[in-house]
């Protein structure tokens, strides 16, 4: 995984509540085996005039000019800035994947869906839950500067404004720890192998039925 | 001290090690995979030359790619073809079960868990796929994952959770006749929002769930996420026990007993406190159809599309508007006066023999409208197939024009052949009604089997409850 400790970035707003993963990459693109290449696709639907296809070339496609993430300004943004329960719906990792292959590294919200929340953690993709008044006044000021920014730093759980302003966010201490250090966390859970045993024999003495065929 | 809630006690029967952070590692029971959600966890464990810790806890089953007309000629689409190859391919690779698309078992992964008996009660069950949470019906805590999680699984039989609060949610009373366990899951979400559970398990309670049949709880249950928790459940009663036994991945004779005796355990002490409770009156409840591009944008069938202009919060108007736009929908029309284009029985919500029954039951003798271009009726797998087929359920669906199909996940997400034009509208039995989600352009109303059955035959929403 992706380490994420420090970002400077450019933030593009996505003044929409509760859009959902089907939103964020589209069905279609589930057909994929691989995890990488879903960043062209992303928020597709709402960002091409056409309707996309796996495998097609992007660049070819008739962008909406209406859509934040073709405006000129927002080129290059690596923040995303969105309002409330962002994420939500179904579990496709495909979601976090699209963003980071677009070149999203943090997503700033009020809320996420809990399931998405959990995913981008594990994709390098840096989901920040702030209350719904500073996401209110991060949205007005993105609109009033171009070129607006955010310096995000994960050791220190802030998000500081242009103007120096700094908002504090949580994370859970081990997420923390893994995305600091871009640990495999299946290794992590391998070094407790030995209790994983323990458990199953104590369980298979009370549940045996738990056990059987599968 | 409180009492135990349902939660309480199957997270603790699953813990494995309490981490220094207050994670904790959790022991999964089952595991369902199918073919979106797991090629890139394979890859990564072959990647890290790693073996899965327990080939017998998973079941792997093709749902969402397959076509749902004739099989005989494999899958056109050579994008969805390998994914559902790839499957194959793995599970012969580790040794895991697979029911293959020509499986008469085969069918939506949420149906045949429990239908084949691998789903149990006081199991952990996971599965990369966010309606995993229909397993909890049967007093199991079951959540959708990620595919970052579902190779963690693989691995280790474990996944690394923080516990979530408890919430219950109690419909009290009766519902009405015609009133379903769609209508009742539609009006919760209704009444919390799409976030409303989000960082809680939910159990739903209450004489009106108590009096669903094990099937009407899966429907209540699939949906808990769309109210934003991603485990709903249900506590043990004669009916879970009714249901599970016999199954063939059930526990046989020589342990039932004891089984069945833990089971019985599995419900909220008296005295278990909750992070929330809410409280629906079953009574007040009436048929639900969804107007927008949420599943919280419901409306009772004799109610009418809400005005934005009428709503205080800006962030809630403008996706009320943004909504009515997509749906192609204006202020105060009736619900009733609101035609579809299409029809769609099926999905992990509403496919199984009782969705087929209601929905039959309402059909029968009548046609569907001919301003309908398509009615289909999806079932939940090979086995609902075939014992609908054995009750005459598929001739009454033929007789009054309905598609009668092969099991999958169909049009509740179209990554197969079946979809919406642009423009068109759908009753629809699945779960989600957003942008897209038929297919481009496409607008869903989220139903239940029986309003979905009314609609097709007179071709707009109707009260089944006088129809």
């Amino acid at each position: 995984m992706q380490p994420f400790t420090t970002l400077d970035g450019l933030v593009v707003p996505l003044d929409r509540a509760n859009v959902d993963t089907d939103a964020i990459i589209p069905k279609q693109f589930l057909k994929s085996i691989k995890r990488t290449g879903f960043g062209p696709n992303l928020f597709d639907e709402w960002r091409y005039l056409d309707q996309g296809q796996p495998g097609q070339d992007c660049s070819q496609r008739p962008l909406n000019p209406d859509f934040v993430l073709n405006h000129d300004r927002y080129q290059g943004a690596e923040v995303l800035l969105a309002r409330r329960n962002f994420g939500c719906g179904s579990s496709r990792e495909h979601a976090p994947w699209a963003l980071a292959d677009y070149g999203i590294r943090a997503v700033v919200a009020p809320s996420f869906g809990d399931i998405f929340y959990n995913n981008c953690l594990k994709n390098g993709l840096l989901p920040i839950a702030l209350s719904e008044e500073a996401v209110q006044q991060l949205f007005e000021e993105v609109e009033a500067n171009p070129g607006y920014r955010l310096q995000i730093d994960l050791p220190e759980q802030t998000v500081t404004t242009p103007s120096g302003e700094v908002l504090r966010f949580d994370i859970d201490d081990f997420r923390k720890h893994c995305l600091i250090n871009g640990l495999d966390e299946i290794g992590l859970t391998l070094q407790h192998a030995d209790e994983i045993r323990a458990y199953e024999q104590r369980r298979n003495q009370q549940a045996p039925w738990l056990f059987g065929n599968g | 001290m409180a009492g135990k809630t349902l939660y309480d006690k199957l997270w603790d029967a699953h813990v494995v090690r309490h981490n220094d952070d207050g994670s904790t590692l959790l022991y999964i029971d089952r595991h369902l995979v199918h073919e979106v959600t797991s090629p890139q966890a394979f890859e990564g464990l072959r990647l890290a030359g790693r073996q899965p810790w327990r080939v017998s806890a998973s079941l792997a089953v093709a749902d969402h790619n397959v076509p749902t007309t004739d099989r005989s000629q494999g899958i056109s689409d050579p994008v969805s073809r390998l994914q559902v190859e790839t499957l194959d391919s793995n599970c012969r690779a580790y040794g895991i079960t697979e029911f293959d698309m020509n499986d008469p078992r085969q069918g939506i992964v949420h149906v045949i868990g429990p239908e084949q008996g691998a789903t149990l009660p006081g199991m952990t069950v996971v599965c990369g796929d966010s309606h995993t949470s229909t397993h909890g019906a049967l007093g199991a805590l079951a959540f959708g994952i990620g595919t970052s999680e579902v190779e963690h699984v693989l691995a280790t039989q474990t996944l690394m959770q923080h516990k979530s609060k408890a919430m219950l949610v109690s419909v009290d009373g009766e519902i009405g006749p015609g009133v379903t366990a769609k209508d009742i899951v539609l009006a919760i979400i209704g009444e919390i929002g799409t976030a409303g559970g989000t960082g809680y398990a939910i159990e739903f309670g209450g004489d009106a769930i108590r009096a669903l049949s094990v099937e009407g709880r899966m429907t209540v249950c699939n949906m808990a996420i769309e109210a934003g928790a991603r485990c709903g459940m249900v506590a043990v009663d004669d009916k879970t026990i009714d249901y599970v036994k016999g199954r063939p991945f059930a526990p046989k004779a020589d342990v039932w007993e004891q089984a069945v005796a833990a089971w019985r355990e599995l419900k909220s002490d008296a005295d278990a406190e909750f992070d929330r409770v809410v409280r629906l009156n079953a009574a007040d409840i009436k048929p639900q159809v969804s107007w927008g591009t949420s599943p919280e944008m419901v409306a009772p069938v004799d109610g009418a599309v809400p005005n934005p202009f009428k709503e205080s919060d800006p962030v809630r108007k403008s996706g009320m508007a943004r909504a009515l736009e997509y749906m192609g929908l204006e202020p105060e029309t009736p619900i009733t006066e609101i035609k579809i284009d299409r029809v769609f029985i099926g999905s992990c919500t509403n496919s199984r023999i009782e969705d087929l029954r209601a929905a039959a039951s309402v059909i029968k003798g009548r046609k569907v409208a001919a301003s309908v271009k398509q009615a289909m009726v999806v079932p939940g797998s090979g086995l609902v197939k075939r014992q609908a087929e054995e009750e005459g359920l598929d001739k009454v669906f033929l007789e009054a024009g309905f598609e009668w199909r092969e099991p999958g996940c169909s049009m509740c997400l179209a990554m197969n052949a079946d979809r919406l034009e642009s423009g068109e509208r759908c009753a629809s039995t699945s779960n989600r009604n957003f942008e897209g989600r038929q297919g481009h352009g496409g607008r869903t109303h989220l139903v239940s089997p029986a309003m979905a059955a009314a609609a097709a035959i007179a071709g707009h929403f109707v009260d089944v409850r006088s129809f």
